[in-house]
């Protein structure tokens, strides 16, 4: 079952009111503005939206990526572990990076490193990370290959990334993400490069590891099945703000944000009989550098009133753990309704 | 607006499929790979290889398996793009292998493509009005400089764009409209077939629903015949009338959507539906997923037998060496798979 019974005090990652801006030739984007959200010991969060939401942004302001000088987080709390990672040097940031916090990207051809062999790459980390010895980091090398599902691990070792196949790749960066035993994983649309046979298998690996050597997952997706399937809670974006978050059973079951629902809408179900027409979400994902006043979604919504014009709607809670951040949250269809007419 | 002349000479939908409009018969195409003076003797992928399916006129077929299972291929072998190594393909009743360069490009009119990356497909150095205003010009569609101005606006409001984007350049433009922009161009040349390659898998989730109901309103209009490419399982089930999947260059099966969803025969279609996440928590609790081990093979070196033995759960000694062909078990449902229930005995190639 998805809901976690764990206490809310074991919080492994609380960011608190993060915001990361970026300096444009159109001016200032608010990438992350105002973000608050938790990741408990050994669980699977979803962070969902559409491209430029803030969803990477978050993750890369977490690892201290923000490439400078053109973005530069202005504000907020990561408290990792109960620290604050804004407050440690880059020295400090680069033990953290890999050993404490560990990241798998989407495309993988790209975040590894093809003129070392494979093992060289998962070595190195224990070596740094862990001061492990040639031979126990390769001892090290092979157990994660292993955990991962790659058979004939010795052999593997020697070769280089171009001689793995996509989904062999994703499977070799989680092996290096695990090699240094991590308390939590970043994981950036980490299969969406991948074929649907492949991306349930690295999911369902994922899934499995997480379960087994209680790492915590926040896992960023658009794909809204993905996280049905793997996340026990979820916080959407929206223009760089969490506009819902709940439990994913909360949140797929009533949604509370006409931009929650309008997505859960626009997607055609495998199990449901065909329907007439989709319900899409009008209009165009906003420009960050030209916000409407008030609620960023207002100009995308069906229900937006006068009020959503003026004041930005705060994320309140609505029942148990979701919370929205719409002034119209409580008048909402029910998602099971018949979506209404689509304009033509 | 004269929509009615978009599409000169078409009837209106009347039903859901008419006759024939492309039939594909047993099409093969082999890429040959390597050889040069540095390499070894040159290797044969067999990127589609004896596949064959027909398309009736006003219905979609969606075309879906994972990648290198050729179904991109497929779709430019229907477009002259490719030139098939063998087989037929056959576009309102003339075998296009057959035709002189002449015909091929009138013919090439009436196919048209919309590609999945409107980053790339759109001319960055030219204005979205001059890519439209284009091919009216050279096809000699409408040859009036003023009138095809015209056109050009109407194109523009047809598939949901501001005639005034006609002066904008592509990079002003968002996916969502670029992805717009390509289906105008598509329509611009009247086409009765559109070969959809991916058209909203670079979307994002909002957009890729407007495009998808674009194009379904398309296809009522204007009577449009959709192959719609893709390796969405469910955008393809919204779309699609009948769907067809491809495994490794062969066809594995091909039936109407219900059916193909609702009772699959090939394993393969089994374990691509189960992959697919239903955006629900409490139905995937629930689910019973068969999960498929290891990857699809090299297409250099595929395996003997049945192309898809080494991934099956239901595999025997036999698909190890028998070919199935992709046979009728069922009125209008084909499927290549030995362990089928209802395909007929002795009927595989040994």
């Amino acid at each position: 079952m998805n809901e976690r019974t764990a206490p809310a005090p074991d919080l492994l990652l609380d960011v608190r009111d993060l915001h990361t801006e970026f300096a444009t030739s159109n001016g200032i984007v608010r990438a992350v503005d105002g973000v608050s959200w938790d990741v408990r010991a050994g669980e699977t969060v979803a962070l969902v939206g559409e491209s430029g939401c803030g969803k990477s942004v978050s993750a890369l302001s977490i690892m201290g990526l923000i490439s400078k000088p053109a973005g530069r987080i202005t504000g907020g709390q990561i408290l990792f572990k109960g620290s604050d990672l804004l407050k440690r040097s880059e020295e400090e940031m680069r033990k953290i990076r890999g050993r404490e916090i560990a990241m798998v990207f989407q495309e993988p051809m790209t975040s590894l490193n093809p003129v070392l062999t494979v093992g060289r790459q998962i070595t190195e980390a224990c070596e740094i990370h862990l001061g492990h010895t040639p031979e126990q980091a390769h001892a090290r090398a092979v157990e994660v290959l292993g955990l991962v599902g790659i058979a004939d691990a010795e052999r593997r070792l020697k070769q280089y990334p171009h001689q793995f196949s996509g989904g062999m790749r994703q499977r070799l960066m989680i092996a290096i993400a695990l090699s240094c035993e991590p308390a939590l994983i970043l994981a950036d649309e980490p299969t969406t490069a991948l074929d649907v046979t492949i991306q349930a298998q690295i999911l369902d690996l994922m899934k499995d590891l997480s379960r087994r050597l209680g790492v915590a997952t926040l896992i960023i997706t658009h794909n809204l099945g993905v996280v049905a399937r793997y996340a026990d809670r979820v916080n959407v974006m929206y223009a760089g703000k969490i506009v819902e978050r709940g439990t994913a059973r909360e949140i797929y079951a009533s949604p509370r944000h006409p931009y929650t629902l309008g997505l859960l809408r626009s997607v055609p179900r495998l199990d449901e009989p065909k329907r007439e027409r989709l319900a899409p979400i009008q209009g165009q994902p906003p420009d960050l550098t030209r916000l409407p006043p008030g609620c960023s979604f207002r100009p995308r919504c069906g229900y937006a009133v006068e009020r959503c014009a003026e004041e930005v709607p705060p994320l309140e809670r609505v029942a148990g753990t979701q919370h929205s951040a719409c002034w119209e949250k409580d008048k909402l269809p029910v998602r099971a309704a018949k979506p209404e007419k689509v304009p033509a | 607006m004269s929509t009615a002349e978009m599409v000169a000479g078409e009837a209106p939908r009347t039903a859901p499929a008419g006759d024939v409009i492309l039939e594909v018969r047993n099409l093969v195409k082999h890429f040959q790979v390597g050889g040069g003076f540095l390499g070894g003797p040159p290797q044969v992928v067999k990127a589609v290889d004896d596949v064959s399916f027909t398309i009736r006129r006003g219905e979609t077929l969606g075309l879906v398996g994972e990648s290198g299972c050729g179904k991109t291929t497929t779709g430019r072998c229907i477009l002259l793009l490719e030139r098939p190594t063998s087989g037929q393909v056959i576009f309102e009743g003339r075998d296009l292998m057959t035709l002189s360069p002449a015909e091929v490009r009138r013919v090439r009119r009436k196919i048209q493509v919309i590609f999945q990356d409107p980053y790339s497909s759109l001319n960055p150095r030219i204005t979205i009005g001059q890519m439209l205003d284009e091919p009216l010009a050279v096809h000699g569609i409408v040859p009036e400089r003023k009138a095809r101005q015209d056109r050009v606006r109407e194109l523009l409001t047809v598939v949901g764009l501001l005639p005034s984007m006609a002066s904008r350049y592509p990079h002003e433009l968002s996916g969502g409209q670029r992805q717009r922009v390509g289906i105008a161009r598509a329509l611009a040349m009247e086409p009765s077939l559109i070969v959809c390659d991916e058209p909203v898998s670079a979307l994002d989730v909002s957009i890729q629903a407007q495009i998808i109901t674009l194009l379904e309103d398309l296809q009522e209009r204007f009577n449009l015949t959709y192959l719609f490419v893709a390796h969405d399982l469910s955008v393809v089930r919204h779309i699609s009338d009948r769907v067809a999947v491809m495994y490794l260059g062969k066809m594995a099966e091909i039936t109407d959507r219900t059916t193909l969803y609702a009772e699959p025969l090939h394993p393969y279609t089994k374990a691509l539906l189960s992959a697919v996440p239903i955006p629900d928590p409490e139905v995937e609790a629930e689910r019973q997923r068969t999960v498929l081990g290891g990857e699809v093979p090299s297409a250099l070196r595929p395996p003997p037998g049945c192309v898809f033995h080494p991934r099956c759960p239901i595999a025997i000694d036999e698909c190890k060496r028998v070919v199935p062909e992709c046979l009728e078990i069922r009125p209008g449902h084909r499927a290549a798979c030995i362990r089928a229930p209802g395909y007929p005995a002795g009927a595989a190639n040994a």
